[in-house]
């Protein structure tokens, strides 16, 4: 039930500021302020999301085959690697170094 | 291509996450953009409660109305119109529709962006979540690695300069920091002040400058 109430909310809240977008009069938002900020708010929600979900197991931070994985992803970054080849670099080298036993 | 894959890898992930079928779909289905779908079903894994986790994917949907801003001034849709543009305004059909250069062709590419990228995050999505199941153990195969790979692809562009940079490490610290001692899904969100703090620091530096 509580799974259908996070969809519930998050479907409302992310089609509202879409429409939003298309329907508020040019200017409303234009500031500067306000677009440094929503160019930066991504930033930092990814930076966060892409720590925790590598080091964060509940509430607890561990290091584990993930972080491998992530660095293999960083690596295939820097390399200007496409999409896929990053994300598979990832899934590949975490599910490696787990069948070693670490 | 691109999009196929986050959309396998959100359909997988998502299962791994423990949402049923349906759950998935509806996600794909309803919410349309994809690091805010990523982002729920992360947090609802990690223990966050229904309104923290959509807090946090609301955030990072907040980027589509500035986009939705500048795309209502190049495609110029009549208003009755604009509700059902609205949930195809994503990053890709902002990046094509304002790269043409009459209005015409932006609007053909927004549509068509928008209906070709629909029809493919939803089948991948449902086959990356049917293909979950059939797996069984997702972590095994390393599939819980996607979903971080995928934040950090979207990321890496980003980073363009100091300001940005400062945000992201600020944010790393503040999101790993406050994990263990505050309820799941709430760092994320505190993490995101990175964003405002940086800035007004960014401000009060070249105000100093200024002064000089």
């Amino acid at each position: 039930m509580n799974v259908w109430i996070a969809i519930g909310v998050t479907v409302l809240g992310c089609y509202a500021v879409k429409l939003a977008g298309l329907l508020v009069p040019a200017g409303a938002l234009e500031r500067p302020v306000v677009k440094r900020l929503a160019a930066l708010l991504p930033v930092a929600l990814l930076a966060a999301l892409t720590a925790q979900q590598t080091f964060a197991d509940g509430q607890t931070l561990v290091l584990d085959a993930r972080a491998a994985g992530l660095g293999a992803a960083a690596v295939a970054l820097l390399l200007r690697a496409p999409f896929l080849l990053v994300v598979a670099a990832a899934v590949v080298v975490t599910a490696g170094v787990r069948a070693l036993g670490a | 291509m691109a999009v196929g894959l986050s959309g396998f890898a959100f359909g997988v992930t998502s299962a791994g996450s423990g949402l049923t079928l349906w759950q998935t779909c509806a996600l794909s289905l309803l919410v349309f953009t994809g690091a805010s779908q990523f982002a729920l079903v992360g947090a609802l894994a990690g223990g966050g409660s229904p309104f923290t986790a959509a807090a946090g994917a609301f955030f990072l949907g907040v980027r589509n109305a500035f986009y939705g801003l500048r795309l209502s001034q190049v495609l110029a849709l009549p208003r009755a119109v604009r509700p059902f543009a609205a949930q195809w305004v994503i990053d890709e059909t902002a990046a094509v529709a304002l790269a043409q250069p009459t209005r015409r062709t932006a609007r053909i590419g927004f549509w068509v962006t928008g209906l070709t990228l629909y029809v493919l995050w939803n089948l991948t999505t449902l086959l990356g979540a049917l293909g979950a199941e059939a797996i069984g153990d997702t972590d095994a195969w390393g599939l819980d690695a996607a979903g971080p790979a995928v934040f950090l692809a979207l990321l890496a562009p980003m980073l363009k300069t100091g300001t940005e940079r400062a945000a992201a490490g600020l944010a790393v610290l503040l999101g790993l920091g406050l994990l263990p001692v505050l309820p799941a899904g709430v760092p994320v969100l505190l993490a995101a002040l990175a964003a405002p703090v940086v800035l007004w620091a960014e401000g009060r530096r070249r105000g100093q400058g200024a002064g000089r």
